[in-house]
């Protein structure tokens, strides 16, 4: 472990012991019930934080092996929660068994052999190809569309956005190498404290809805002081990442926006299927889906623009000419 | 050993403990909705420790004793009571079998549909639960709604895919003086259908 990974854990470790300490003296004062009520949520959600802290810094010191199947179990786990509010039916039966067991299995192999190409079009090509073929040998045709685009969907979201993550361990990036588990931290800490802190202003000081019918608790001033506060902390953590401080910051922009806009996405999949929650498993935070919402659609566009910008040319790059126009800007 | 089975029943299944028992302590004949050989094993999985191990699941005889692994499963892991569904008589009567053990102080599972149906919504019952409400009608009956077993492991399908089951165990019911066949059984089946509010 390098000193750098330390002080990233400390300080991860450092906010929460505060929050804790935080949300142990606000329970102690509490005077009515319906903040009790918000409290005893807080304090749930600060222990769930706690657990899955400590899993996933374990798992990135044990190394990618180690981090790339708890991604494979967290996208099994969407995956399942996923499926089982969209209420597919019999005909969909078989493909689903093989989502779940073939295709999400061989995707986190690519990931753990590190075969980029096939990575990227495993699920988008070949998945989405085979998922139909195999459904229309059932002679079903009712809801053929709606349902494989849902298990389709279920796979794009759950299995391929998620696998972005532990892939970030795979990214050559010029004079960063062997350090990408950072990177890694970097992210997943930028989108969640983005979520917590989105909440945290969303409760003290949250008046105007932003989108009332797709997340009614979202509010204007929650989202806009959540997201530029997690980009001034996450701008601070410049030094762990292969990024200059102004491009952290501009990284740490995009993937909170795009967490914020993945979350609604989500938030608005889920009252399409009329649930509130996702699950159950996770206390005070709902499904394992209510947790990684906003991860899910900001991992692949850091992973490529990561490549792109600061890569060692693994993402497609623009046909000459275009670059060398791009050159004489 | 038994209730780490249970554990990981519920682990691989998503059904969750109950931590109550539904009614007030004594045998009780748990019944539910039937679509997966799943059905059971997840009742029984759900039920709180000390209930689960006086509670035994009823099991069709012709498919838990058509081979050694099946007939292991039911009777040494399960208990099961093995109920025959064809040549049915006097020595063999499956509201007798059920009957020894409600006489014994313990609790049965039973599938009033007698099969499994191709989706989630209760077929008719057959008649075995009214005979035994009405031979043991102290006995509470507790309802369980069964949900999305027919989407894990569903008739005709020996490939299992892993989404969230619920098992639902509401109010109990019992059986009137004089009621009705027809009239009871239908009230049995409606506690399978009806959606607790919220």
């Amino acid at each position: 472990m390098d000193s750098d990974t330390r002080l990233l854990l400390s300080i991860v470790g450092g906010i929460l012991v505060v929050s804790s300490l935080i949300g142990f003296i606000l329970s102690r004062r509490a005077s009515s019930d319906a903040v009790r009520m918000t409290l005893a949520n807080l304090n749930a959600r600060i222990r769930s934080w706690w657990v899955m802290s400590a899993i996933f810094s374990a798992t990135i010191l044990l190394g990618p092996v180690f981090t790339t199947t708890l991604f494979a179990l967290l996208s099994f786990l969407a995956m399942r929660e996923f499926v089982t509010l969209t209420k597919t039916e019999r005909a969909d039966h078989e493909v689903l068994f093989w989502a779940f067991f073939v295709i999400l299995p061989l995707h986190y192999l690519l990931v753990g052999i590190g075969w980029y190409g096939m990575f990227t079009i495993f699920i988008p090509v070949y998945a989405f190809v085979f998922i139909p073929f195999r459904r229309v040998l059932t002679g079903e045709t009712r809801n053929f569309l709606a349902n494989t685009s849902r298990i389709q969907w279920a796979l794009l979201i759950c299995v391929y956005a998620v696998s972005h993550m532990p892939m970030i361990l795979r990214l050559p990036i010029h004079g960063y190498e062997g350090e990408n588990a950072k990177l890694l931290f970097f992210f997943v800490l930028t989108v969640q404290l983005s979520d917590v802190l989105q909440y945290v202003w969303g409760k003290t000081c949250g008046k105007h809805p932003v989108a009332p019918r797709v997340s009614p608790h979202k509010t204007w001033e929650g989202t806009v002081g959540g997201i530029a506060s997690a980009v001034l902390v996450s701008t601070l953590l410049w030094w762990a990442t292969p990024f200059t401080p102004w491009q952290a910051a501009l990284m740490a922009l995009l993937v909170c926006l795009a967490g914020f806009f993945g979350g609604l996405v989500l938030s608005a999949i889920k009252r399409d299927l009329g649930a509130k929650d996702w699950g159950g498993s996770i206390a005070g935070h709902g499904g394992f889906l209510d947790r990684i919402d906003s991860l899910c659609f900001a991992a692949p566009l850091f992973f490529h623009i990561t490549g792109f910008c600061f890569g060692t040319g693994i993402d497609p790059q623009p046909p000459k000419w275009l670059l060398e126009w791009m050159g004489r800007m | 050993m038994r209730a780490l089975l249970a554990a990981l029943i519920r682990l691989a299944t998503g059904v969750r403990l109950l931590h109550e028992i539904p009614h007030d302590g004594g045998p009780a004949i748990i019944f539910a909705n039937h679509a997966s050989h799943m059905d059971f094993v997840v009742v029984w999985a759900a039920l709180p420790e000390e209930l689960r191990e006086q509670t035994r699941p009823a099991a069709a005889e012709d498919y838990w004793t058509s081979n050694r692994l099946r007939r292991w499963i039911a009777c040494r892991v399960f208990r099961a009571i093995l109920i025959p569904r064809r040549n049915v008589c006097r020595g063999n009567h499956p509201v007798d079998r059920l009957g020894i053990a409600l006489e014994a102080g313990e609790s049965v599972i039973l599938f009033p549909e007698g099969g499994r149906s191709e989706s989630e919504e209760p077929g008719e019952f057959k008649s075995g639960l009214f005979h035994l409400a009405r031979r043991y009608p102290d006995i509470p009956l507790v309802p369980v709604q069964l949900e999305n077993l027919s989407r894990i492991l569903p008739k005709g399908s020996t490939l299992p895919v892993p989404l969230i089951a619920q098992a639902r165990f509401l109010a109990p019911i019992r059986i009137e003086p004089g009621e009705a066949k027809r009239g009871f059984l239908d009230r049995a089946r409606r506690a399978l259908l009806d959606h607790p509010s919220g």
